[in-house]
């Protein structure tokens, strides 16, 4: 499996174990995780991958990384 | 320093609160009632002989040695069965008792040789004190009689040797395989004069059921049965409490030492871990410290195809220290990283990941649990707001159900096993989970009450499926879960358990276990009383590892199993330290105490003292580490006594990244499997040659002495001193109890932590600090941690490891009791006599499709590699399931897991890969380059040589 692909199916992964809580915002909770676990090159890589298009990633995660992408930018940007 | 010898009281403890006041030879004396008549007077210093009795077992009575005289009651009644009463009057010592002890121990000299000056056990031997204590002086009856002095040795067991013309039939060493041990495998055959100890049916001891766990040589009075140490060294000469560097239990020992050699381990009955019990491995396996294969000086090659060249340590520590200058500055402050040893000390991992952090600028630090329990750290984290189990070991003496799940801990934690077994065959019940049919299911005198034999993979499923059952059918704590929980995640959580999905008849499918049978034991566990749940890796090393550890948490909220003893989730810890690993902040998230990088005020702390400026971005992973070298992006990687080859799943992806990266460096005892890919070797230090502590799978901070100097020279953490030194990082300290004070001056859960406070308590069981000075036993008790306990929805997702028409079965793997681990202490001790190979366990009816008999070569194959093992046929595993364990380098049981991860830690699926099984001719190819490659691999060039 190619690196990108392994860390498409991680984000999915994690995906599928928020999407059903229903008392939580699934893509919040995925960005909280990712952010929390993820080193920074994987965070770049991903981002890199969502902006490619974000070929097999699923709805809630694609949100979430949208979401940790811009938290991640306005960091940057303060820093 | 002298020997340490416990009191021995003769009877066990009672329990029971109420007293009882009695006088013994004159003096007052006051006990629980229940209390022997013994053991109070030994608690009042009074010393009754006595031959057949030892406190580690219930009274027996059968030398009569230990008579005593009660005032009001006829003859003599053994003291050791008798029960203390109100106002009882006992003499131990007069005339009439002392000449009834003389006939007695008369009669036991005339059948034992009198070769005492010769005998192993000269100087520690019960009845030579007891002959003395009687005053015996002549022996009437001679040895022309019909006696037992011929017997034969048996010698076949490793480290002790049983020689029955030294018995004296006490029955100690019978009862201590049953009630402490749980083994059955003594009987004593025949009866009256005829009547000898015997393992099993007349066999010798390594053919018998014995698991050479010792007890029955520690109950021995005599020396029939000795261990083969003392026979060779002699009696020690003093020893020092440590602690086992083997298991997550964390067996106290006595170290027994003639100057700076380790003469014998015993357990040490004050350790509140084992309570004076101990596994072989604990016990026995310690001669890999001396082995000839360890490495005592350090060696570096510039390119892993050239031999090791042995230096100073002068030279590897300023080369080492170059070598990650130099990536830095290359490829980045990321590009390097550590991981930390869950068998090296609490201080020696809180030093590599304060250099990782501190000195290298960055959080790339992980530890093994990554590959155990880290699932298990951020399920109850999630759920109750802590990561670790809630109870100690003794709450299993409190509990009526029991639920094991994804654990054999017969195999892997024994004397928690022995101590499970003695609560079942008292009348607890218990559940298996598991898709083997373990040791556990079914033992002398026990039986699982269920045994749920699950697909591997299904763990979320059928605990969904027990969740379900209890709150359908209204069994769940109401007022627990009101008082206790958070409500708003409790409804969430009920209306999606209720729903049918996670019913078990529509479960059945997904697991093959029986509906009725889930309901059975649901039922049992929500209503039999106490109900505590011990889980291991058979939960964790999966795909949804963590969410089966939250399944675990809901159900022990759900039926108020949490906060008191006898109840509770405990995850059983493989390694030695792996809870202390995880504590010391082995994780590339988290600072020592669980807390996150990213929290400022923690990290100012920290910055604070090191006086270091600490990156606030979470670092990389093991397996993150390993495709980052793949990738490009990380070059350099400090291992302190952790072997990745062997243990990490999917080897071949593992040697890929390894190889990929341009400093290597393996702090070890041996060349290990990694090794092969290392370019520095630093030689490490054994547990018997430092000070430390090490934390066990219930939160106890035990201690480790050192009782030898280190035969490398340095300790561990010594080691990671120089280095952070040469990399300009200074760590003063010049003792790890020094340490030890940092930890606890940074780690709120730690503050009361100390070596002098060790020292005073023997150990303490964290948090320990003002709200909790004596530590605690128990977690959660008033509330918990993270406030009110919390249900997470836990859905069953099936793994994407799916069996196929290439790969039809399911490979689950694990560990067996005389093995550790990669096996790289085990296996370079005696302990191979009990399991020399890998094998694999394959069920009658695969086995026969495939054309395969008991013993053949078989290829086992995944879609990540393949490896040759031989099989073993047996119906311990289900149709469709075959096992294996991982602690040979040469069946590299890992070069078949692929590099599936739990979704939230990326702790790998080792227990489920999708594989196929067929005949074959001996090691594959892959297996004899291995060897050839690992032999080359470890070409040394003496110092000498090299100058
Ligand atoms: S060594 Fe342990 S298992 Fe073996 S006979 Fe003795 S007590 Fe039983
Ligand atoms: S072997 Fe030792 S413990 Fe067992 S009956 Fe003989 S003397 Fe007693
Ligand atoms: S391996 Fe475990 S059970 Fe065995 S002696 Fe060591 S700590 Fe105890
Ligand atoms: S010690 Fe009491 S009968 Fe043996």
């Amino acid at each position: 499996m190619s690196h990108e692909n392994k860390l498409v199916m991680m984000a999915n992964q994690i995906g599928k174990f928020f999407a059903p809580q229903t008392n939580m915002d699934a893509p919040e909770m995925i960005a909280d995780h990712i952010g929390k676990f993820w080193d920074p090159r994987m965070r770049r890589q991903i981002y890199a991958h969502l902006d490619a298009g974000g070929d097999g990633m699923d709805a809630p995660v694609r949100e979430a990384i949208k979401r940790l992408q811009e938290r991640d930018k306005a960091k940057q940007t303060r820093a | 320093m002298s020997l340490i010898h416990e009191i021995d009281f003769g009877t066990p403890a009672s329990k029971a609160g109420e007293t009882v006041n009695l006088i013994i030879d004159g003096r007052s004396v006051s006990v629980p009632a229940g209390t022997s008549v013994m053991r109070a007077a030994m608690e009042a210093g009074i010393q009754v002989p006595k031959l057949c009795a030892t406190d580690m077992l219930d009274a027996f009575g059968s030398c009569r040695l230990c008579l005593v005289e009660i005032e009001g009651r006829a003859g003599t009644p053994a003291s050791c069965t008798t029960p203390v009463a109100p106002g009882m009057k006992v003499t131990t010592q007069n005339d009439r008792l002392a000449k009834l002890r003389r006939g007695v121990m008369e009669l036991y000299i005339s059948d034992h040789p009198l070769d005492c000056l010769t005998c192993a056990a000269n100087g520690d031997c019960e009845l030579q004190d007891m002959a003395g204590a009687v005053g015996l002086r002549e022996v009437r009856y001679g040895y022309e009689g019909e006696n037992h002095l011929k017997q034969q040795k048996d010698e076949s067991n490793p480290y002790f040797t049983f020689d029955a013309s030294k018995c004296i039939v006490c029955s100690r060493c019978v009862r201590a395989c049953e009630e402490v041990q749980g083994t059955f495998a003594l009987t004593i055959q025949a009866r009256g004069f005829e009547s000898k100890v015997s393992p099993g049916m007349a066999e010798k001891f390594l053919d018998s059921e014995c698991v050479s766990c010792g007890a029955c040589v520690q109950a021995c009075p005599t020396a029939t049965l000795m261990e083969k140490s003392v026979i060779e060294i002699g009696q020690p000469e003093h020893s020092v409490v440590t602690t086992c560097a083997y298991c997550g239990v964390g067996c106290s020992f006595k170290a027994e030492m003639r100057g700076e050699q380790l003469v014998r381990m015993v357990p040490y009955k004050d350790g509140q871990a084992n309570r004076g019990h101990s596994c072989v491995k604990g016990r026995f396996a310690w001669g890999y410290a001396q082995h000839r294969e360890r490495i005592l000086n350090p060696m570096i090659r510039e390119s892993i195809d050239q031999p090791w060249r042995e230096v100073s340590w002068e030279e590897a520590i300023s080369h080492t220290a170059a070598e990650f200058k130099r990536i830095q500055a290359k490829y980045g402050r990321g590009s390097v990283g550590g991981i930390t040893s869950s068998r090296c000390t609490n201080e020696e991992t809180y030093l590599v990941q304060k250099l990782v952090r501190a000195g290298f600028g960055n959080n790339n630090v992980d530890t093994c649990a990554r590959v155990c329990h880290s699932p298990t750290g951020y399920g109850l984290s999630k759920t109750y707001g802590t990561s670790a189990g809630t109870q100690n070991f003794d709450s299993v003496e409190q509990t009526d159900v029991v639920i094991v799940i994804g654990a054999n801990p017969v195999a892997a934690h024994p004397v928690f096993a022995s101590r499970l077994k003695k609560r079942l065959r008292k009348g607890a019940k218990l559940i298996v989970i598991d898709p083997r049919r373990t040791e556990m299911v079914k033992a002398p005198h026990l039986e699982a009450a269920f045994h749920l034999p699950l697909r591997p993979g299904t763990n979320a499923a059928i605990l969904n499926a027990l969740a379900h059952v209890i709150i359908t059918e209204g069994l769940q704590n109401e007022t627990f879960i009101r008082e206790r929980c958070d409500l708003d995640a409790f409804e969430h959580w009920a209306t999606f358990i209720a729903d049918k999905r996670n019913s078990p008849e529509a479960v059945e499918a997904i697991t093959g276990v029986s509906a009725e049978a889930v309901r059975g034991a649901a039922r049992l566990y929500a209503t039999g009383g106490n109900g505590a749940i011990y889980y291991g890796l058979g939960v964790t090393e999966h795909s949804q590892g963590t969410t089966t550890v939250m399944a675990i948490a809901n159900l022990a909220m759900l039926t108020g199993n949490i906060g008191r003893p006898g109840v509770g989730v405990n995850p059983l810890r493989g390694q030695n330290n792996v809870q202390g690993s995880c504590d010391m902040g082995s994780f590339p998230h988290e600072l020592p105490g669980y807390r996150h990088i990213s929290d400022d005020a923690t990290r100012a702390m920290f910055e604070s003292l090191w006086g270091r400026p600490l990156d606030s971005e979470p670092g990389l992973r093991i397996p993150n580490m390993l495709d980052a070298a793949v990738d490009g992006s990380f070059k350099g990687i400090y291992i302190q006594g952790e072997d990745i080859l062997q243990s990490d799943p999917d080897t071949a992806h593992v040697a890929a990244g390894l190889a990929a990266m341009e400093c290597v460096v393996v702090q070890d005892l041996f060349l290990n499997e990694t090794a092969n890919y290392a370019h520095v070797f630093l030689p490490g230090s054994t547990f018997l040659e430092k000070d430390g502590t090490f934390t066990n799978a219930e939160r106890r901070i035990n201690r480790v002495r050192k009782v030898m100097t280190p035969k490398n020279g340095y300790a561990d953490w010594e080691i990671t001193v120089m280095l952070a030194k040469a990399l300009g990082l200074e760590m003063a300290y010049s003792h790890p109890s020094e340490i030890m004070d940092e930890i606890a001056h940074l780690t709120p859960g730690f503050a009361g932590v100390s070596y002098d406070f060790l020292e005073k308590v023997g150990s303490v069981q964290w948090p320990c600090n003002e709200k909790a000075p004596m530590g605690s036993p128990i977690m959660h008790v008033d509330g918990f941690v993270r406030g009110k306990g919390n249900f997470m929805i836990t859905e069953y997702v099936p793994t994407d490891e799916r069996t196929g028409p290439r790969f039809p079965l399911l490979l689950t793997t694990g560990r067996i009791l005389s093995q550790y681990n990669v096996g790289a202490q085990t296996r370079r001790t005696a302990n191979v006599v009990w399991h020399d190979e890998d094998v694999l366990e394959i069920h009658p009816h695969d086995a026969e499709q495939r054309g395969v008999r008991e013993g053949d070569w078989v290829k086992l194959e995944s879609r990540a590699g393949g490896t040759t093992l031989r099989a073993v046929i047996t119906d311990r595993v289900a149709p469709g399931v075959v096992y294996t364990t991982f602690h040979h380098p040469l069946t590299q049981a890992n070069v078949v897991t692929t590099d599936y991860s739990d979704w939230a830690t990326n702790c790998p699926e080792y227990k489920v890969t999708a594989v196929q099984v067929a005949p074959s001719n001996g090691p594959s190819e892959w297996q004899e380059q291995y060897r050839e490659q690992a032999e080359r691999s470890r070409r040394i060039v003496k110092a000498e040589a090299a100058e």
